[in-house]
């Protein structure tokens, strides 16, 4: 009997390190070139066994490119994608800055997950759905979206598109097909199997992405989504990412298998693991799942596996849970210098047009927050006005938040 | 005009609207080539065809979910629960998204869900087969929440509901699918010959927030919706006294003006729902008639609920609002 009276025990699992351990990862012995490609029409779960168990890799570590998952991307391609992940992280960079000096209420920041979002979304066609977690807001630079108003969206200024109404993050962009994160965490994913069967029945070549952390698999919604994918055939895919942790929780708490790719296969969908800080591996497993969706063949699986390197949201303290290095000791390292060696190996980049990158968009951002903030910042405003509270909670307003509205003006509605 | 018992309107309506707008879609659990446990999707899978009828996994959250994803994209989704009691795994769904998803996206995306759930007792359900949860959708920003209780207004509520562009919860008192219910357990009259199984076989709507006076009076007024309505009207009977029979049809938002014009003429009240009493939807009804009525008032308004207890299996008749209880309400508002 243990000394609080208990007579058993219950097997809890733990995190692999915690602070003032010395973290230290297994180098994968999965290389590029290990895979191939199945064909993505007639793909079957049954086929992608190793796909899922395995690690879809692009780049090694050198930054050298090859194997049949080699998307072939052309230099402005690739360019244009190390563009964007640089972009996303001195935007959120400068929005960090933002609210560590009380301009912004709470920030959460891509850091070390830029590829996620942005190779995804570029391996998509523009009319495809986007229902991402507050982790992808990258998509949107890739869809074209003006970085004035995400910033005003993040100060909550009377230029927020969604009128002050989120925390910040928690964008909308119909139209970039960009559909309105919420904080409840897990419920796009179901929801998104339903936006894609609506494109099947339309008839419309349309496919739907969604992500999920690797928390959140552990929601019903994951459950749901998986299930109704593969009972509909819906052109959807389905990314688990996993960044190892939600919070202070570690993956291990997520799944008692060790690893999440693999939970497709019993649902009948074909599931892959790729290497999330790989550009070029990203790329090319999300349009192989979309060039399979397209075809009327269904859903795909994917665990994207990568590391949080920053910390939850502006509220978290990783520190007080896991090592302050452990993100420098992860296999996959750090995606937007994978892309940038790779470019500087094929002679198409160079370290100083990285540097010329860097300043080109910390003025572009820095040019974007002054204008934003000329719409309002959280301190003084202006926000928006206090009348938004009760429009758009229904089509048209009904009589009790009319009354409601009307009191809050003291009458002078 | 043809005689229809409610499943029948229900049918109808359905009906006329998968033929009406193809971005009408059906789904649920049974609903499609069985027809339903009620049977209230009978033959539409057949007529219409598995692409707009069809049946889904047991996956009360996942159904939600997906008529929420599909509202986003253009379709107009009507989904059953097939018994209320059975909408919680989809709470989070219909409370933190569908209702919230116009406002909280600063209207660049909606979905125009209706969600149809049989509810309420009667039928010897027990505590998983017999619940009234409407007010725990009423406290939801966002939502309409409509209960029908007449093949009538159940044709012509639920048209209204699938035409709304917000989210609605769409309560039916499987108790009276069959037959209105006058509290009196031993006798199941059928809806043949009553004159709101009237129904028009053509579309035609009741507007969401209308409520509809089934008797008229000058002594009391009694409020109720669902079930409880033919319950009310056999005890205003029973009890003697002049009463208005308010049926709500619409919770949220309900009808301000019938209301607030029946109690200022008058004077007394009485609500009964099947549901628990605390936090019940006649809390909210007692509050706000007390608000805006006070003075109107002659006698303390009385609410004749279920009680605070899961819902009996052969006890439920002790449970239920019953007439005798209601009559005795009634005459209760009398005494001041």
């Amino acid at each position: 009997m243990s000394s609080d009276g208990s007579k058993g025990s219950i097997r809890v699992p733990d995190a692999p390190f915690r602070p003032g351990e010395e973290a230290s990862f297994d180098s994968w012995p999965w290389k590029p070139g290990d895979f191939s490609m199945p064909d993505p029409k007639t793909c079957e779960f049954k086929d992608t066994t190793e796909l899922a168990n395995g690690l879809v890799r692009v780049l090694d570590d050198d930054g050298v490119a090859s194997g049949e998952w080699d998307p072939g991307l052309s230099a402005e391609e690739l360019r244009n994608g190390l563009e964007h992940m640089v972009r996303l992280r001195i935007f959120d960079d400068r929005m960090m800055k933002m609210q560590r000096t009380g301009l912004l209420s709470f920030y959460m920041r891509s850091l070390g997950e830029e590829a996620v979002a942005i190779a995804q979304t570029m391996a998509l066609q523009e009319q495809d759905w986007i229902f991402p977690t507050y982790r992808q807001p990258g998509a949107q630079f890739v869809r074209g979206r003006d970085m004035v108003s995400m910033i005003c969206h993040c100060i909550g200024n009377e230029e927020d598109n969604i009128k002050g109404r989120q925390m910040p993050v928690h964008y909308s962009y119909r139209e970039g097909r960009f559909i309105s994160v919420s904080s409840p965490v897990g419920t796009q994913f179901s929801q998104a199997v339903g936006v894609a069967l609506a494109s099947s029945y339309k008839g419309l070549d349309e496919v739907t992405i969604t992500w999920i952390g690797d928390g959140a698999s552990a929601e019903g919604d994951y459950h749901y989504a998986l299930n109704f994918a593969s009972v509909f055939n819906a052109p959807v895919i389905l990314n688990v990412v996993n960044n190892q942790w939600a919070i202070s929780t570690h993956a291990n708490f997520a799944t008692g298998i060790g690893d999440f790719a693999s939970r497709g296969l019993p649902y009948g969908l074909p599931s892959i693991r790729v290497d999330g800080n790989d550009f070029l591996a990203l790329y090319s497993v999300t349009k192989w799942a979309r060039e399979r969706a397209a075809s009327g063949a269904g859903a795909t699986h994917i665990e994207v596996l990568t590391y949080r390197t920053g910390a939850h949201s502006s509220s978290d303290d990783p520190s007080r849970y896991r090592p302050g290095d452990e993100h420098t000791k992860w296999p996959g390292g750090d995606p937007v210098v994978r892309l940038k060696e790779h470019l500087i190996n094929i002679g198409e980049w160079s370290e100083e047009s990285h540097l010329e990158l860097e300043e080109k968009i910390d003025s572009e951002v820095v040019e974007a927050y002054k204008e934003a903030v000329k719409f309002g910042d959280l301190a003084n405003g202006p926000y928006p006005s206090a009348d938004t509270i009760f429009t758009e909670v229904y089509e048209e307003v009904p009589w009790h938040l009319q009354e409601q509205h009307d009191e809050m003006m003291g009458g002078q509605s | 005009m043809t005689n229809m018992n409610m499943i029948q309107s229900l049918n109808s309506a359905l009906d006329i609207m998968l033929d009406r707008d193809p971005d009408v879609i059906i789904f649920g659990e049974d609903v499609g080539y069985f027809g339903g446990v009620f049977r209230t999707t009978d033959g539409l899978q057949e007529k219409h065809g598995d692409h707009r009828v069809f049946d889904t996994p047991l996956s009360e959250g996942g159904i939600a979910a997906t008529a929420f994803g599909m509202g986003l994209n253009g379709l107009r989704p009507i989904v059953e629960i097939q018994f209320a009691d059975y909408i919680f795994p989809a709470y989070d769904q219909i409370v933190n998204e569908m209702a919230k998803i116009r406002h909280r996206s600063g209207g660049e995306f909606w979905s125009p869900v209706t969600l149809r759930t049989p509810a309420g007792g009667g039928i010897r359900g027990g505590h998983h087969h017999s619940q009234s949860p409407e007010s725990q959708f009423t406290h939801t920003p966002g939502l309409k929440v409509v209960y029908c209780s007449t093949p009538y207004n159940a044709k012509g509520l639920l048209i209204s509901s699938v035409e709304s562009n917000d989210p609605v919860i769409f309560f039916e008192p499987k108790r009276c699918y069959r037959g209105p219910f006058y509290g009196d357990p031993h006798k199941v009259p059928t809806w043949s010959d009553h004159p709101e199984a009237e129904v028009p076989e053509g579309e035609y709507r009741i507007p969401l927030g209308q409520a509809r006076m089934a008797l008229e009076g000058s002594e009391c007024t009694v409020i109720s919706w669902g079930a409880m309505v033919h319950v009310c009207e056999q005890a205003i009977k029973d009890s003697g006294f002049s009463c208005d029979l308010i049926d709500l049809q619409t919770l949220v938002p309900w009808d301000k003006e019938t209301v607030v014009g029946s109690i200022e003429k008058t004077g007394r009240c009485v609500i009964v729902h099947e549901a628990p009493k605390t936090s019940g939807f006649g809390a909210e009804m007692s509050a706000s008639i007390q608000e805006r009525c006070f003075y109107h008032l002659e006698s303390p308004i009385v609410r004749v609920t279920g009680w605070d207890t899961p819902f009996p299996h052969t006890t439920e008749w002790d449970y239920m609002p019953g007439p005798t209880r209601i009559a005795a309400a009634i005459a209760q508002t009398q005494e001041d």
